[in-house]
């Protein structure tokens, strides 16, 4: 939405990305464009703050950990990286499900990576399982100041217990899986690029 | 010799041209049709343009209004509905579904940074900087934007270069005003009173002022614009602040009560948003000008997108260069609606009277209303509306018994 023509060229790499991530090169241009909206100060990369800067994410309960999931290691998050978040959210088309080349690495959409994805806003340290503890904190974040710790506590045992198959105490990814397994991922997860 | 001879002489032609085809007739307020007939002529270029655009690119990639659409399909259903899992509305794993889903589409694209620049226009105006997806066409259209080209800049350009130099007035910009709706005129702010309108571009300030007169207030800039300001202030009171004086809100009222008070000072004409937005939205009022009392007179101002695009973004333009683009663009086209008085109501509180206000503004205007503050466009969101949306979501996990 500005004065200048988004064109193919300009995306580095363009192909590579559209190969990893499915997008058209259509919604690809359009993502770009919305990549060089956000980045205020024509920095080339997007920082935390330029994320904040949205008021709709701004509020949204979630907001911090999604903010988070863009920025695996630094401070920055570059075009292909932005784009590689927001591929988890492509719908799944039946493309996907036909051309499965045993060799080519999981789309970045399919059911397994969309519930990783959910899964590591509530992982916190990032070891592959969430802790009650970490239950705990997530939920706080969600809720506010508007719950006390005993409620949220009972909330996050509870929720743990149900999905914990091994006794441990702490939800694995493969539990995680189980427990949404009747769940529409694909649909409750998905967002449409209109051309 | 020869050459400034020459030169004078087509300087005298061009200065009696001007003045007797423009500045005399407007004078005498007489019009002598030819801004019909230029806007005449424009519209059957365009039209021609659009047609010749439509024709030559495939059906799939033609640019649908994205201001209306939007680029990803919504799901508009409210947090109850969108977190229903398997089982009711107790807290579920799955709930962060909802909640990643709708933040990620807040990040491909939200309501209010889209405001914050330059509208995409459906169909190409002939001009380079709305151009944002059209390749070449066609030899003739081509043509026809290199005679636009030099239309623009070796013909309108400097007549309105010279018109800015002629006007006295220091807010005459220059560019071609159209389309006044004459009915609405009886509602015309009167003294005593506040005028509150929707805020696109300096300009708009120069479109009521050709109208009727008001005082101003605002923040006060640097450059050319600071020049305009402390100048106006030498023939008429207006009152100015620095943005950061605007937090200590009594101060800005009381200048303003007294201001009203004196029934002989001229209406004040407030920007309630605070901010320039790109004019297909209304934001947030800002309650301060509703709290100060008295009559407000609303006024609606659209401009049509079609022929210029007036919003000023001053991130990323100053002003200087900012008139260049109005002063190269086709034409400035606006409807102007001045609406009845309001008043603040019983029981109404500012916050109210201000929402009130809006809606009727955005209703004229055809704008769609957004809640949200024109001020996001420098600072970040404020918590209070985050702790609204926990409230909400706070609610329904513990408000349905999931403790037992």
């Amino acid at each position: 939405m500005g004065s200048r023509s988004s064109h193919a060229a300009v995306i580095p790499d363009g192909d590579s990305i559209r190969r990893e991530t499915g997008f058209s090169q259509a919604s690809l241009l359009r993502l770009h464009h919305r990549f060089r909206a956000l980045d205020r100060n024509k920095k080339g990369y997007l920082s935390r703050m330029d994320l904040q800067q949205i008021g709709a994410l701004a509020v949204n309960p979630l907001g911090d950990r999604i903010i988070e999931s863009f920025f695996p290691d630094g401070q920055r998050v570059d075009f292909p990286g932005f784009v590689r978040v927001l591929a988890h959210f492509r719908p799944v088309e039946d493309e996907d499900t036909e051309t499965q080349d045993p060799k080519k690495p999981e789309p970045l959409n399919s059911r397994r990576n969309k519930l990783h994805y959910a899964f590591q806003l509530y992982d916190l340290d990032r070891d592959g399982k969430i802790s009650r503890h970490e239950m705990l904190q997530v939920l706080r974040l969600m809720v506010g100041v508007q719950v006390t710790e005993e409620q949220l506590e009972n909330i996050a045992d509870r929720t743990v217990q149900e999905a914990d198959e091994d006794g441990d105490g702490a939800v694995s990814f493969v539990e995680f899986t189980k427990s949404l397994e009747k769940m529409d991922v694909e649909q409750k997860m998905s967002i449409r690029i209109l051309k | 010799m020869e050459g400034a001879e020459l030169a004078g002489k087509i300087l005298s032609t061009w200065l009696t041209l001007v003045l007797g085809f423009i500045l005399l007739p407007s004078v005498f307020g007489v019009s002598l049709g030819i801004s019909e007939i230029y806007m005449k002529i424009l519209v059957k270029t365009l039209e021609w343009a659009t047609i010749r655009i439509e024709k030559g690119t495939p059906k799939e990639s033609i640019l649908k209004n994205s201001a209306s659409v939007g680029i990803i399909q919504r799901d508009e259903s409210p947090m109850e509905k969108g977190l229903s899992g398997l089982r009711g509305r107790d807290f579920e794993l799955s709930d962060v579904f909802y909640f990643s889903k709708k933040g990620l589409e807040a990040i491909v694209e939200d309501e209010v940074t889209q405001r914050f620049s330059s509208e995409e226009l459906v169909s190409w105006n002939l001009l380079t900087r709305t151009n944002v997806n059209f390749q070449y066409i066609s030899l003739r259209l081509t043509m026809v934007w290199v005679l636009g080209v030099i239309v623009r800049y070796c013909v309108l350009l400097p007549l309105r270069v010279t018109l800015a130099f002629i006007g006295i007035s220091l807010l005459v910009i220059g560019t071609t005003l159209v389309g006044q709706l004459p009915d609405s005129r009886q509602y015309r702010p009167q003294k005593g009173g506040i005028c509150v309108a929707n805020h696109t571009s300096p300009i708009d300030v120069l479109i009521l002022t050709t109208d009727g007169c008001y005082a101003m207030v605002g923040q006060v800039h640097g450059g050319l614009m600071g020049i305009i300001q402390r100048a106006m202030v030498k023939a008429c009171p207006h009152v100015w602040f620095e943005r950061s004086e605007m937090k200590d809100r009594h101060l800005v009222t009381k200048r303003l009560k007294e201001h009203i008070a004196d029934k002989k000072k001229l209406p004040i004409l407030i920007f309630p948003e605070g901010t320039c937005i790109n004019n297909t939205s209304v934001m947030m009022f800002k309650k301060g000008s509703f709290e100060i009392g008295g009559t407000i007179h609303p006024v609606a101002i659209k401009y049509n997108p079609q022929f210029g695009d007036a919003f000023w973004n001053s991130s990323k333009y100053n002003m200087v260069s900012y008139l260049l683009r109005m002063m190269t663009s086709w034409a400035i086209v606006c409807d102007v609606w001045y609406m009845p008085p309001m008043t603040r109501e019983e029981g109404e509180d500012a916050v109210q009277f201000a929402n009130r206000v809006k809606s009727a503004i955005a209703i004229q205007g055809g704008l769609t209303e957004l809640p949200w503050d024109g001020g996001l466009k420098r600072a970040k969101v404020k918590d209070i509306f985050k702790e609204e949306q926990q409230k909400n979501y706070s609610k329904m996990i513990v408000g349905n018994g999931s403790l037992s």
